[in-house]
């Protein structure tokens, strides 16, 4: 009964921040003085009449109320405006760039959370040995450098002086099918995925050491020693669970950060997903396309947080019952 | 029979600071189904040698001497062989109040777990002796699927104790088992202890540095100070006739309720206990003694026997060698 | 027997409680800094940072300002590193190395402008919400929660892009997209401090709040937000770099990062004008990874818990 109390409470609280963003949204891209809006209805591409309609159609004349509901409206009807560039739906720009960047995303969080976590649980089990040091400072390393640098440095590299992989792009020019599509796609994924992966896994790595770091001097750890559990059972069964419920929250809550570094990374291996959309669009000044990715990246940040609550309520007896 | 014996025992961590002596020397035995109590103030080393013999301090940690139980030595012992041994040949109570209990783990889960563990029983079968053992400690069976924040300081005490004893140890050690509890509570778990350590003669170490609380469980008592035993000898006579300054002051700070003696000399002992890398010279108690004199800065007192069973480690103690030579001159 | 005459006995001074307070803290500081002195790694950040911060302050004595300008550019351009140019020269034949001279400047100029911004606000807010509690602190918790939730650099474009490209900007969007972070700290912090025993007492004898939140709060709240300065200063130049890489930077401001957008721009990547291109990212590193070092070196200070045993 607990649990779904916590539950409704977090989504509610989702929901609300949400509605927030929403509104934020709308003050920055209407309100804000000099607004993007008035700015575009002046493009010079547009004739005195065109601009005319054009504020009337984003219905710039309407009192703010009216125009905030309109908004809400649009917005959560899918409908979020005209790219400036090239006239098409932002809906349908973001529908055909939305899963590359995905995959990108999804599978460098993936692998640096996984191995971010097993250094960081690694080094902070045997504290002080090669492993640890090494680690611990190669991760500072990592967590220093500008993601786009280090993957310019890769480009350079692999692409530019080996020439092992393509030196951007999602895909090969040529049409390929089944299998060969799929290592065309892997083949280009592979250094900005390696370059994404990279710039958070140091992050990763060195939060989960501290938090085991914390949790081995608990007195819990010692009875379990005390008991005879083998040490790596001691590790497994009890440091690890213990410390590992923070660190994921913190993972999950870094994850603004890192649809971040896909921006830049994206721009700078050229793959066309959502972020190097964002860049030209920020370039261009297209600002329907820049509200509807801030939108969505919210939207998206917002859910990840809630996930992690979630997470963190079932897997968290203390909070689960309470 | 002796359970536990510890002979010339010597510690000593390693910090950045250089090595601490956390025990210099001590000699202890414990025989079967015996109580021994061990008290001190904070830092004396107490904990230390709890630790010490399951092997638990941290690995920098210099450990010199002998710990003998049930006869095998327990710093010879393989890795192997240790893991075998902890728990099932003596098991530690800790303050089950504070963070003694995996927080995300069911109590009745990490009670079986020593019991699997050392392969006395199935997962299953353990699941039944841990409930006779929790009804053992005075607690329902239901409990068995709890966590431990849904239970009380007290209760957390219990499981502590139920674990103690899921694999029939040889020996029990104690370390500050009620000192995180509320008084009424602390007189309940302190009951328990007393009538558990009966009924399946348990041989124990307790550990504590409140002194009125060891007279009511021990048989015999052994002061510490400084990482060396200072007293020793049947509670009863060596806390209403301590043979040490120490002992003296040590006992009249944890008055006895109803007791008329403390109720007309109340008395705190000044003074800090030394720092281990900073021992004074001769008596370490000296700094502190109200009845020190000079030789007491110079020689450093071994224990010197004070009577049937009893030892004292000064000076002033009745047939030791200064005393006789004053006593002759 | 000529008996001396004892020197008349001076009495101390009696001290006010303010300059007892002062001794003591003076002390502590002096106990911390030979602490922090132990710390290998702490001390390699701070001769790192000194030295860069040196080189930052020292520019225009090392290198003439002229060398910056586009047009009266020393060398051809993109020749690689020589005798006349360490590292090489740029689309312009502008010298790399004075770029990265000059450069420094304006990264850590950003940087610490920045993090300044982002701790003022961080800890107004953050003692106000801790401090006050109530709807004080449901309000302004509410909005920094909010801002966190926000993903900064979609934040950081937008606000980039209508505020316009200059360094004055830049700082302002970094600190806009930063505070909430320092504010959720400091808060925690406070609500710790706020339930110890002498601010309890300081209270039931009547203080006010001024003279809890100077005397009591702010002293016991400013180690922690002094570590966590350092290494804001540490991410305030990676965001720097950023949105310099995302061609939001200042066009007429030389920063590390605007070095490596212009060698990106300039098909450094398929040119091969690595010397253009790596210099500029090394630097950045070197001085991101000193105030990290530096950072955690002051957070072992201050939390024994992380010391080695």
């Amino acid at each position: 009964m607990g649990s779904q109390r916590y539950l409704l409470r977090k989504v509610l609280h989702a929901v609300l921040t949400l509605f927030f963003v929403l509104a934020f949204n709308f003050y920055l891209f209407r309100v804000m003085p000099g607004d993007p809006y008035t700015l575009l209805a002046r493009s010079e591409r547009l004739s005195r009449d065109q601009i005319n309609q054009q504020i009337d159609a984003l219905g710039l004349n309407d009192p703010m109320v009216v125009q905030f509901v309109n908004y809400l409206r649009d917005t959560l009807t899918g409908e979020l405006g005209i790219s400036v560039q090239n006239g098409f739906p932002v809906t349908t720009l973001i529908g055909e760039r939305i899963w590359p960047t995905t995959l990108l995303v999804g599978l460098s969080t993936l692998l640096s959370t996984v191995f971010g976590l097993l250094i960081g649980i690694r080094g902070a089990w045997r504290r002080g040995s090669t492993f640890d040091t090494s680690s611990l400072y190669g991760s500072l390393v990592l967590y220093s450098m500008p993601e786009g640098w280090m993957g310019m440095l890769f480009l350079l590299l692999f692409a530019g002086i080996w020439g092992i992989f393509p030196a951007g792009g999602r895909q090969s020019a040529q049409q390929l099918t089944g299998l060969a599509h799929f290592a065309d796609i892997a083949n280009h994924l592979f250094l900005p995925c390696l370059t994404l992966t990279l710039g958070y896994i140091g992050e990763y790595a060195i939060i989960m050491r501290s938090s085991l770091l914390e949790v081995k001097n608990e007195e819990f750890v010692q009875t379990a020693r005390a008991k005879g559990v083998r040490d790596r059972d001691v590790r497994w069964h009890h440091a690890v669970p213990n410390a590992i419920l923070p660190t994921l929250t913190l993972v999950f809550y870094s994850f603004g950060f890192v649809l971040g570094g896909a921006i830049i990374v994206e721009r700078v291996f050229s793959y066309e997903g959502l972020g190097s959309l964002t860049y030209t669009a920020i370039g261009q000044l297209d600002y329907p396309v820049l509200e509807g990715v801030f939108l969505l990246s919210s939207a998206a940040v917002i859910l990840f947080n809630l996930f992690a609550d979630i997470m963190y309520g079932y897997l968290d007896p203390r909070i689960r019952e309470a | 029979m002796t359970v536990l014996t510890l002979r010339d025992l010597r510690i000593t961590y390693h910090t950045t600071g250089g090595g601490v002596p956390a025990v210099r020397g001590v000699d202890l035995e414990v025989a079967k189904g015996e109580v021994l109590g061990l008290a001190g103030e904070s830092g004396c080393g107490k904990s230390t040698i709890a630790g010490a013999i399951l092997r638990l301090l941290p690995a920098s940690t210099k450990v010199e001497g002998q710990i003998l139980l049930d006869g095998e030595d327990i710093l010879a012992m393989s890795p192997g062989k240790l893991r075998a041994v902890r728990w099932a040949g003596a098991s530690i109570v800790l303050q089950g109040a504070m963070h003694a209990l995996n927080p995300v783990q069911k109590v009745g889960e990490q009670i079986a777990e020593a019991i699997v563990v050392h392969g006395q029983a199935t997962e299953r079968e353990a699941r039944v002796r841990v409930g006779a053992l929790l009804e053992q400690v005075g607690l329902p069976t239901r409990r068995i699927d709890d966590y431990p924040h849904e239970l009380s300081g007290g209760q957390k005490q219990r499981v502590m104790i139920a674990m103690a004893l899921s694999c029939n140890p040889s020996l029990v050690i104690a370390d500050e088992p009620t000192t995180a509890l509320d008084v009424m509570v602390q007189a309940q778990v302190l009951r328990l202890m007393k009538e558990l350590q009966r009924d399946l003669g348990l041989s124990m170490v307790f550990i504590t540095h409140d002194l009125s609380v060891l007279v009511e469980v021990s048989d015999r008592l052994a002061i510490m100070y400084a990482g060396r035993i200072i007293e020793e000898g049947p509670a009863n006579q060596v806390f209403h006739d301590p043979k040490h300054p120490y002992t003296t002051a040590l006992a009249a700070a944890f008055p006895e309720i109803g007791d008329a003696r403390f109720r007309h000399k109340p008395s705190g002992l000044g003074g800090d206990p030394p720092d281990p890398q900073q021992i004074p010279s001769g008596c370490s108690f000296h700094p502190r003694c109200p009845v020190a004199f000079e030789d007491c800065t110079t020689i450093d007192p071994s224990l010197f026997d004070a009577g049937e069973g009893r030892r004292a480690a000064c000076l002033l103690v009745k047939g030791s060698p200064v005393v006789s030579a004053e006593e002759r001159a | 027997m000529a008996v001396a005459t004892p020197e008349p006995q001076v009495q101390p001074k009696a001290r006010s409680a303010r300059s007892i307070a002062w001794t003591r803290r003076r002390r502590a500081l002096a106990h911390h800094w030979h602490t922090y002195r132990k710390s290998r790694s702490g001390m390699i950040g701070l001769i790192v940072l000194v030295l860069f911060a040196s080189v930052a302050l020292l520019a225009p004595l090392l290198v003439d300002p002229i060398q910056l300008s586009v047009v009266h550019a020393p060398g051809l351009a993109y020749q690689p590193p020589g005798p006349e140019h360490w590292l090489g020269t740029d689309n312009f034949g502008r010298d790399v190395l004075s770029l990265m001279i000059y450069g420094s400047r304006i990264s850590l100029l950003v940087g610490l402008t920045a993090t300044i911004g982002t701790m003022l606000i961080g800890a107004a807010v953050g003692i106000a919400s801790g401090y006050y509690g109530g709807r004080i602190d449901t309000v302004l918790n509410g909005v920094t929660n909010f801002f966190l939730v926000l993903p900064w650099i979609v934040l950081a474009i937008v606000l980039a892009s209508i505020l316009g490209r200059s360094v004055v900007n830049i700082i302002l969007v970094i600190t806009i997209t930063s505070w909430a972070g320092t504010t959720r700290l400091v808060r925690a912090q406070v609500l710790t401090v706020k339930e110890r025993p002498y601010v309890e007492r300081a209270k039931a004898l009547g203080a006010g709040d001024w003279h809890m939140v100077t005397r009591h709060i702010l002293p016991n709240v400013f180690p922690v937000i002094f570590a966590n300065t350092v290494l804001t200063v540490a991410l305030a130049i990676l965001a720097e770099t950023t949105l310099s890489l995302l061609g939001l930077g200042d066009p007429n401001a030389v920063s590390w990062g605007g070095i490596i957008e212009e060698a990106f721009n300039a098909a450094s990547l398929t040119a091969g004008y690595w010397w253009w291109l790596i210099p500029p990212g090394i630097a950045i590193v070197m001085v991101t990874l000193s105030f990290t070092m530096c950072g955690y070196a002051l957070d072992e200070i201050l939390d024994p818990k992380l010391r080695e045993r």
